[in-house]
């Protein structure tokens, strides 16, 4: 829940010279924006690289932001195209775990971690693990949907698609983060279903 | 699509609130009498339920806010990009192009040879197309000057813009 200014008070007073008063925004989203540089890259040092690469960007161009989205939506466009250069620029590949010999590797290690912890995983700790065996595309779209609270309409501004493929693309990635919860936490899944 | 998928993408609508009066009826019906609506129903609203109350945001450390302050510091907030640029640069290069175009056309139909096309029969010769000289039109030493003098202006106007750009920012930094 939002407490305080709101963003767009916080903003005209910022473009007045109150600088002091942008850590208040930093402060509300940088763990929407972590989270989401993290479904980039899964190096937690490059992830705060980019998050603070994005907060810097968008103070720069703050006086840009006209109001007529949401601030959050217009941070989150910024975080799109932020990772997507910083990836391109270390030349990272982004895996599709889709890919056969990634489920192999994830079903190895998956016996043990089976074995040894999965009755004591939670049921957070479970759905959490899973949206890391998505892919990049998959993980972002529920990031943006379930935790950033961004509306279909809003998502397709910020990965430049139109809402009706939004709402494809988030089906899909509701289906696969199913998949790989029957999958690896089936345990758990059971348990929910019963 | 199978029939599985189709009630998982029916249910997702109907938890999603998106669809249609007359659906969520129909889907509300289904739950009730239908066993297997009802069990996929319960699963999705399961899953549903951890995505929107179990999902945990990653923290950056402790110093994030402190280091993005101190970075910010050093710089200033960019003028709005609608404050300079110009409207009437980007609707005279408009303008300039859709002249040029008009121009080529007017240019392109005058060397036509219509009375050819009007003494054959009714059908049209796709072929007489060929008539316009192209080639003679682009390949002319005035043709040439032309386009030349209009990049060097061009580039002059690019340069003054920049320059003045330029100087704005130094003023705006030094004030």
């Amino acid at each position: 829940m939002q407490t305080g200014p709101g963003d767009n008070e916080i903003i005209d007073r910022v473009l007045r010279g109150e600088q002091a008063l942008y850590a208040h925004l930093v402060k509300r989203y940088q763990n929407f924006v972590f989270t989401i540089a993290l479904r980039y890259t899964p190096n937690r040092e490059d992830a705060e690289e980019i998050s603070q690469d994005v907060f810097v960007k968008a103070y720069r161009s703050l006086a840009d932001f006209r109001g007529e989205s949401k601030f959050s939506t217009w941070l989150y466009t910024i975080v799109t195209t932020t990772c997507i250069t910083f990836l391109r620029k270390k030349k990272v590949t982004i895996h599709s775990l889709d890919n056969e010999h990634i489920f192999e590797a994830a079903d190895n290690q998956n016996s043990a971690f089976k074995a040894n912890q999965v009755e004591q995983k939670s049921k957070a700790k479970a759905i959490n693990e899973a949206i890391k065996l998505l892919s990049v595309d998959d993980a972002r779209i529920i990031t943006l949907f379930y935790q950033a609270e961004q509306s279909l309409e809003e998502i397709g501004r910020i990965i430049g698609i139109d809402p009706n493929t939004a709402k494809v693309k988030l089906h899909r990635a509701r289906v696969r983060l199913k998949e790989k919860m029957e999958r690896y936490y089936s345990e758990i899944v059971d348990e929910l279903t019963s | 699509m199978s029939k599985q998928q189709n009630i998982e993408e029916r249910l997702w609508e109907y938890i999603d609130g998106r669809c249609s009066a007359e659906d969520r009826l129909f889907i509300n019906e289904l739950i009730a009498t239908n066993q297997e609506w009802k069990t996929k129903y319960q699963e999705l609203l399961e899953l549903q339920n951890l995505l929107s109350h179990e999902l945990q945001l990653d923290e950056p450390s402790m110093r994030f806010t402190q280091n993005i302050m101190e970075a910010i510091s050093k710089h200033h907030i960019a003028p709005a990009a609608k404050s300079y640029i110009n409207k009437r640069i980007v609707w005279g290069i408009a303008g300039f192009f859709i002249c040029s175009i008009i121009g080529l056309l007017i240019a392109g139909m005058a060397q036509v040879n219509w009375s050819a096309a009007t003494t054959s029969s009714t059908q049209i010769d796709l072929s007489k197309l060929n008539n316009v000289n192209f080639s003679g039109f682009f390949n002319t030493t005035y043709t040439t000057i032309f386009m030349m003098i209009n990049v060097v202006l061009g580039l002059v106007v690019l340069d003054m813009y920049l320059n003045r750009k330029k100087q704005a920012y130094r003023n705006k930094e030094a004030s």
